[in-house]
C-alpha cells in the first residue's frame, strides 16, 4: 500500500473542522452587534438590514442547501407578519417575543402544508408553484379586509414592551437590538442544522436525489422538513418587519419581495449562510446611497450589478476571492495545514 | 442455498413495448452472479426495478423472503440492498469525505440527526477512515467530487455503495469507460468485495464477467435467456449465437 495509514483522529479533525468558528466569523458578528453603540444614528436601516438578512438566510436554507428554487418566499414573510400584527391589535398575546415565536409557528404549518406542492417537478414548476402560492395568499388576504384591513393594511396595532421591560422607540434602538438578537440566534440554529448530517443530506439532495436515495436517504422527508424550518424563518423576518412597523401591508407578499430576495441571495451567493448577510448590507446601502446619488435610477445599478454578476458567474468571483481566503485560513491555527495538500477542497 | 434476492414474473412495460418481460430469477446468498446481454436487453430496467427507481408493471420482487415490490428506493437501501450506477452518481460539490460520513451517518441511524457536528461520531469515522483506505481515497478525501479522476470517481462510487453495508449489492458495469490505466484498481476493489455479500453484476466486459462470477443469467430482448454457471453459459451454443458471437469475431 502506497499511502501512510489514516489517522481516524486527523480525518475526524478535518471533517469536524469545517464547522468550527473562523476568526472572519466572530469578526462578522462583533462587528454586527457593535453597530449598536457605534451607530446609534443608523438603526432603522439597520433594522432593515437585519429582518431581510434572515429572510434572506431563510431562502439560502431551501435554495442554497437544498436546491430548491422560490419565487414566493414572500409568503411565509408575508404570513408571519400579519400574525404578528394580528396578535399585537388584538391583544391575543402581547409579549412580542412570545408572538414572534407563534408567528414562526404558524408560517411553519403553512410551509408544512406547501412542502407537498414543491416535492416533486423541475425547477420552472416550483418557481410556478411558489409564484402561485404567494399570489393565493396575497388575496386572501386582500379579500378578507374584516380582518386584515384589505389594501389600507392592518392599521392600529400597539406593541407592548419586548419581555415586558424594552419598548419600542421611535428612533428604532431597542427595535434594533431585538432584530439583531433575533437573528443571531436563528443564525446559530441554521449553522448547526447545516454543519450536521441532516444539513449535509440536504446538500447530497441538491447534488443528485436519485443517489441521496440509493444511499437510504429519505428525499421527501428531507425536503419537507427544510422547507417548513425556511418558512419558519422566513415568518420570524416577517413578524419582526410587522412588530417593529407596527403595521402590516399586502406588499409583504409582494411578488417583487421574493424577487429582491432573490437578488439578495445572488448578491451574497448562496449555500453558505452569510451570502444572504453580506448581500442584505449590500442591497440595503445600495439602496439607500445609490437612491440618494441618482433617486429616479436605483433600478438601473441593481439591474446592472444583477447582469455583471450572473455574466460573471459565481465561481469566478469565488476564485477572485481565493488568496483572500487562504489568508485567512493561515490566520486560523486550527485549520492549519500540511504545506503542498490542497487548499481547495474544504473551500465552500 | 438460501435465496437472497428473487423476482417472480417480474415484467415492465413503456407503453407497448416489454423492456423486462417475465423474469424470475433466483440469486443464492454470497453469489456472485452476473447478469450479461446485448446492448437494449433490458439489464438496467431490471437494476432499477430491483432498487424501486421504477415501479414494475406486474410481478414481485423478495428480499430474504420479504415482499419490497412496493417499497421506496431508500426503504430498500435501509433493508440492504444497495447499488452502483453504470454512469458516475455522485455528489459533484462534496469531498469524498463528506460522501461517506453521510452514507456511514445514513445507515447507522443519523440521518435525522440535525444538532451534532458531522463526524462527530467516532463509530462513524471509524468507517469512513476504513473505507477511505480500502478504496484508496485517502489523499483526495477533501476534493471536491467533480475534481477527481475518473478512476477515483469509480472507486467513489463503489465505495459509497459498500457504506451502507449491504447484503445486497447490485454493481452496474463497475468498469464502464474507466481508462486503462486505472482499470487494476477497480477491478481489485470488485474482487475484493466481502465474501458475504452477495452481488449481482451487470456487466459488458466478458473477461470481467468470466473471471468474477461463479454463476451468469444472460437477458436478451427483455426476457431470461439462458442460466447457469460460466462454463455452461459459454458453450451453450444459443448464447453464442446471439451474444458471445458477436464478441468472439470482434
Amino acid at each position: 500500500m502506497l499511502l501512510a495509514r489514516l489517522s481516524q483522529d486527523e480525518v475526524t479533525g478535518r471533517f469536524v473542522g469545517r464547522a468550527h468558528w473562523h476568526p472572519l466569523e466572530v469578526l462578522f458578528w462583533v462587528g454586527a452587534f457593535a453597530t449598536i453603540w457605534l451607530f446609534p444614528g443608523k438603526h432603522l436601516i439597520l433594522t432593515e438590514i437585519a429582518w431581510l438578512a434572515l429572510f434572506a438566510l431563510s431562502l439560502d436554507l431551501i435554495l442554497g442547501y437544498a436546491g430548491i428554487v422560490s419565487l414566493g418566499h414572500a409568503a411565509f414573510f408575508g404570513f408571519g407578519a400579519y400574525t404578528a400584527a394580528l396578535l399585537a391589535k388584538h391583544e391575543i398575546v402581547n409579549e412580542p417575543a412570545l408572538a414572534l415565536v407563534v408567528a414562526g409557528l404558524a408560517a411553519s404549518a403553512l410551509g408544512f402544508v406547501s412542502s407537498f406542492l414543491v416535492l416533486r417537478g423541475t425547477d420552472l414548476t416550483r418557481i410556478m408553484v411558489t409564484l402561485g402560492v404567494a399570489f393565493v395568499l396575497r388575496e386572501i388576504a386582500n379579500q378578507n379586509g374584516w380582518l386584515t384591513g384589505g389594501a389600507d393594511g392592518l392599521q392600529g396595532v400597539t406593541m407592548q414592551p419586548i419581555l415586558g421591560l424594552y419598548r419600542f422607540d421611535m428612533f428604532g434602538h431597542n427595535g434594533y437590538v431585538y432584530c439583531l438578537v433575533v437573528l443571531f440566534i436563528l443564525f446559530l440554529l441554521a449553522r448547526r442544522i447545516v454543519n450536521s448530517p441532516f444539513g449535509l443530506s440536504l446538500q447530497s439532495i441538491k447534488n443528485n436525489p436519485l443517489r441521496a436515495a440509493a444511499i437510504g436517504v429519505n428525499v421527501n422527508a428531507r425536503l419537507i422538513a427544510i422547507y417548513t424550518i425556511a418558512a419558519g424563518y422566513a415568518g420570524i423576518a416577517g413578524g419582526l418587519l410587522a412588530q417593529t412597523q407596527a403595521f402590516a401591508s399586502l406588499a409583504y407578499f409582494d411578488f417583487e419581495r421574493s424577487a429582491d430576495l432573490l437578488l439578495v441571495l445572488v448578491i451574497g451567493g448562496a449555500g453558505y449562510l452569510y451570502g444572504g448577510l453580506i448581500g442584505a448590507i449590500v442591497f440595503k446601502f445600495m439602496h439607500d446611497y445609490l437612491a440618494v446619488l441618482t433617486p429616479q435610477y436605483w433600478p438601473f445599478w441593481i439591474g446592472l450589478l444583477l447582469v455583471v454578476l450572473v455574466l460573471v458567474g459565481r465561481e469566478r468571483i469565488t476564485s477572485w476571492t481565493a488568496p483572500f481566503r487562504r489568508l485567512a485560513d493561515r490566520l486560523d491555527w486550527r485549520r492549519a495545514r500540511p504545506p503542498g495538500a490542497s487548499a481547495e477542497g474544504r473551500q465552500r | 442455498m438460501t435465496i437472497v434476492l428473487e423476482t417472480r414474473n417480474l415484467e415492465k412495460r413503456f407503453g407497448g413495448i416489454i423492456a423486462t418481460g417475465n423474469v424470475s430469477l433466483s440469486i443464492e446468498k454470497g453469489a456472485r452472479h452476473a447478469l450479461i446481454g446485448p446492448n437494449g436487453a433490458g439489464k438496467t430496467t431490471i437494476i432499477n426495478l430491483l432498487t424501486g427507481v421504477l415501479p414494475p408493471t406486474s410481478g414481485t420482487i423478495l428480499l430474504e423472503d420479504k415482499d419490497i415490490t412496493g417499497l421506496s428506493t431508500h426503504a430498500r437501501v435501509r433493508l440492504g440492498l444497495a447499488r452502483t450506477f453504470q454512469i458516475n452518481q455522485l455528489f459533484p460539490d462534496l469531498s469524498p469525505l463528506q460522501t461517506l460520513g453521510l452514507a456511514v451517518s445514513e445507515r447507522l441511524g443519523y440521518g435525522h440527526d440535525w444538532w451534532r457536528v458531522t463526524g462527530s461520531k467516532p463509530a462513524v469515522m471509524a468507517e469512513v477512515v476504513d473505507l477511505l483506505e480500502r478504496f484508496h481515497l485517502g489523499d483526495v478525501m477533501e476534493d471536491p467530487t467533480a475534481q477527481l479522476p475518473y478512476g477515483k470517481q469509480r472507486l467513489l462510487e463503489i465505495a459509497v455503495a459498500i457504506a451502507c453495508r449491504p447484503r445486497v449489492l447490485l454493481l452496474d458495469e463497475p468498469a464502464a469507460g474507466v481508462p486503462e490505466g486505472e482499470r487494476e484498481d477497480i477491478l481489485a476493489a470488485v474482487a475484493a468485495l466481502p465474501s458475504d455479500v452477495t452481488v449481482l453484476l451487470i456487466e459488458h466486459d466478458m473477461d470481467l464477467v468470466f473471471s468474477f462470477a461463479d454463476r451468469i443469467s444472460v437477458l436478451v430482448n427483455g426476457r431470461l435467456f439462458v442460466e447457469g454457471r460460466p462454463e455452461e453459459v459459454a458453450q451453450d451454443p444459443r448464447v453464442k449465437a446471439v451474444y458471445l458471437g458477436e464478441e468472439a469475431h470482434a
